[in-house]
């Protein structure tokens, strides 16, 4: 027996900045690789997506009217944060994916890392998506590049921190909001990290972390007509073609599930924060 | 004080020879459809036929999707670039010395003005050949890696309200970028891709890189359901673009969708009202309304609403709707029967739902489908005609208070391709412009495109662009 019993975290979810269980009141097991029980986690609800959408609207105005500078150093601190609990992400993601620690250190260190990339990439986005154009006539003519809006994001099933992070944050970076189902098997380090985002002034609704049933919460989130864009990464293979035509009926820009699992270690590049961003082209004459 | 009314000022038909009939373009030859399907193409100003055009079943689609992935294998998916630019170089050349023959071609298939056909579409067209053919030796540097690839086989759907534009908007960046097209016309308006077909001739350009797909519904929903398609793109109403993207779901086929609008023209009290009246008039009257990005709903603060109503119902007393190849022609032909009674119903439920109409003196000619220029004002924000994309020569007028409502009333909508704003304060404009949720802002100005200029919607206007550098992108495996 141990002198000291642990105190143990209750998992919930992350929504609109607090973590609430699911208004259905329905948990489910979370065991390590090896089968060895690690928490209940909250399985979510429809109306737990519902719910989840309306904070991340609701947080739009104010995340995307930020200054990207601000956004930029709001990610930053989360980078932070998300270092200094680097030892309970390393238990939690050795015990989650089956990893030894040096594995797992190593898979922390580059969700920090990737953490910070994403953050200075707030104010320069814009340089490299918008442009001034040159049309044949007086008038001064740019585009810039501006957030989808709510996008919805199934974050990968087999990389629970750095795959997590490599998802949401191109998403957020650009002044979209997020809402987030987490990997299904390996849930704890999203909750976790739900933890670092509320401490790290990241405003309440801009990221919403729900775990529980991929199968049951994506089809809600495919079909959700004040969602703007999905990213279909963790959709199970023969999901991606329903969830694909169910997107299709507010016109939601679709990132596709991809063939192959990629390698998170390897260096990003900015094509995730593009797929969320529209852009506007405004027109004024010139004249006197 | 005299009144001096115009004399006819028509246009010349006889630059235009029109074949009987025109059979499908695949390969670089024009060909007979597999089971000799024809349909008629008229003119909406006369209804007079004016040719037979073969219809593309399955079979035509699948020879023409063959002759476009032979020709990206043999030919232009490795040409090399500098080598293609010229023959896009080309194409903008020809399209410029038949400038005359096109537009006259376009106002007779389409039934808009020869004065727009002649100013805007044509010279557009030409200008999207001469941008884009720059781009083809230049991907590296275009900000989509340092090796971008062409995707390989492109099916292209476009509408009747641009025929020769659009065509140019899909082919233009498609072949600059290493592509090969399937395109499909739409029905009601085959003739200037056909002309442009021999245009292609003309130039050279090898057999199969362009395609041309006559016929309606069907044909295209069998082009874009080819699997042999790396691309697709698509403009047209949000309802069939909703179910190209249903179609494509679980595929590997990349798509862009440039579909519906209902866009707002904020017209705020400081606003120049001369200028203002203009650019409501060109906002919704251009090409009959005939145009996605049309500024179908006009906001008006309440304060100007009155004096700018006056002007505005004074400058629609003298548009001149009639004979589209007239010089002095405003507002020509609606393009179809079909599209003049859609634009009838949705006015009528305008009456039946509590708005006021009001028409200039505005005679219609005997033959031919017309709609005379048309305001609603008392119009709420949940009647049809505010919510609904007319895609005709009708106005409905609102009316706001504050910059926060007016932002609110523009963006209550599941559209967001473009939206205006008029004022003279440039704080207040970029003001409003950033929070219209819409992909195009004209600001004391509208309806104006440009081949450099990035074009298409927010929402359920559709996703990706075209125009400019960020056009490259739909058709490069960035």
């Amino acid at each position: 027996m141990p002198d000291r019993l642990a105190v143990r975290k209750t998992y919930k979810l992350y929504v609109g900045g607090a973590f609430p269980r699911s208004e259905s009141g329905r948990s489910y097991e979370i065991t390590s690789a090896e089968g060895r029980f690690l928490a209940n986690a909250a399985m979510a609800s429809r109306k737990d997506v519902r719910d989840a959408v309306v904070a991340a609207r609701g947080a739009f105005a104010k995340w995307s009217g930020a200054t990207a500078y601000n956004r930029g150093q709001v990610l930053y601190r989360a980078a932070e944060v998300l270092e200094g609990r680097r030892a309970q992400f390393v238990d939690e993601v050795a015990a989650s994916e089956g990893r030894d620690r040096d594995d797992a250190a190593g898979t922390v260190d580059a969700a920090v890392d990737r953490l910070v990339w994403y953050a200075g990439w707030s104010d320069k986005i814009a340089q490299i998506a918008g442009s001034a154009n040159a049309v044949a006539g007086p008038y001064f003519n740019f585009s810039v590049p501006e957030p989808t809006g709510v996008v919805a994001v199934l974050a990968p099933q087999s990389s629970s921190l750095l795959g997590l992070v490599s998802v949401v944050a191109p998403v957020v970076v650009s002044g979209n909001t997020a809402v987030v189902v987490a990997s299904e098997d390996a849930p704890l380090p999203a909750i976790t990290f739900g933890e670092v985002l509320a401490t790290s002034d990241v405003p309440g609704g801009v990221v919403n972390i729900l775990t529980g049933r991929t199968a049951e919460l994506a089809p809600v989130l495919a079909s959700h007509m004040d969602v703007n864009a999905i990213d279909l990464h963790g959709a199970a293979a023969g999901a991606a073609t329903d969830l694909e035509q169910a997107a299709a009926e507010n016109v939601k820009r679709v990132l596709r599930r991809p063939d192959a699992e990629p390698d998170w270690r390897a260096d990003p590049d900015p094509h995730r924060m593009l797929a969320f961003l529209e852009t506007k082209t405004v027109w004024h004459p010139m004249g006197v | 004080m005299p009144v001096f009314d115009y004399a006819p000022a028509p246009e010349s038909r006889d630059i235009v020879a029109l074949r009987p009939g025109y059979g499908l373009f695949v390969d670089g030859a024009f060909t007979e459809p597999a089971d000799g399907g024809t349909f008629k193409t008229v003119n909406p100003a006369t209804e007079e036929v004016l040719a037979e055009v073969a219809e593309a079943g399955p079979a035509d689609v699948d020879r023409a999707v063959a002759a476009a992935r032979r020709a990206f294998d043999g030919v232009w998916g490795r040409m090399r670039p500098a080598e293609r630019a010229k023959y896009l170089f080309r194409v903008a050349r020809v399209l410029q010395e038949r400038a005359r023959e096109f537009a006259v071609l376009e106002s007779l298939d389409n039934g808009k003005p020869i004065r727009e056909s002649r100013d805007v579409d044509v010279p557009l067209a030409a200008a999207h050949f001469f941008y884009y053919a720059g781009w083809a030796d230049k991907l590296r540097w275009a900000g989509f890696g340092g090796d971008p690839r062409p995707l390989g086989v492109a099916g292209q759907v476009i509408p009747w309200n641009f025929p020769l534009l659009m065509a140019a908007w899909k082919l233009a960046p498609a072949l600059a970028a290493g592509n090969t097209c399937v395109l499909k016309p739409a029905e009601t308006t085959p003739l200037s891709a056909l002309l442009l077909a021999e245009v292609l001739q003309q130039v050279d350009l090898p057999p199969g890189v362009v395609n041309i797909v006559t016929g309606a519904g069907g044909t295209g929903r069998a082009l874009v359901a080819h699997g042999g398609l790396d691309k697709v793109a698509f403009t047209g109403s949000t309802e069939v673009g909703k179910q190209i993207q249903r179609t494509l779901a679980g595929t590997r086929t990349k798509l862009t969708l440039e579909l519906g609008g209902k866009a707002a023209n904020i017209v705020f009290d400081d606003a120049p009202l001369d200028q203002a009246v203009e650019g409501i008039v060109n906002g919704i009257f251009f090409n009959q309304g005939h145009v996605c990005c049309a500024g179908s709903r006009l906001l008006v603060q309440e304060s100007v609403a009155e004096p700018l109503l006056e002007r505005l119902k004074q400058r629609l007393a003298t548009l001149r709707l009639g004979d589209p190849l007239d010089k002095n022609t405003d507002i020509g032909a609606v393009n179809s029967a079909a599209q003049l009674e859609r634009i009838t119903e949705l006015a009528a439920s305008g009456d039946a739902e509590g708005a006021v109409r009001w028409q200039p003196e505005c005679p219609l000619p005997d033959r031919g489908w017309w709609f005379p220029p048309t305001l609603f004002t008392g119009v709420s924000q949940s009647h049809r005609i505010a919510r609904e994309e007319i895609f005709g020569p009708v106005l409905s007028v609102l009316t706001f208070r504050t910059p926060d409502e007016a932002v609110v009333k523009a963006n209550n909508t599941p559209y967001g391709l473009s939206a205006g704003v008029w004022s003279e304060k440039g704080s207040r404009i970029l003001w409003t412009a950033q929070r219209l949720r819409a992909g195009v802002v004209w600001a004391n100005t509208f309806n104006r495109f440009d081949p450099a200029s990035p074009f298409g919607g927010y929402k359920e206007s559709g996703f990706g662009r075209e125009g400019g550098r960020h056009g490259l992108e739909a058709y490069l495996d960035a």
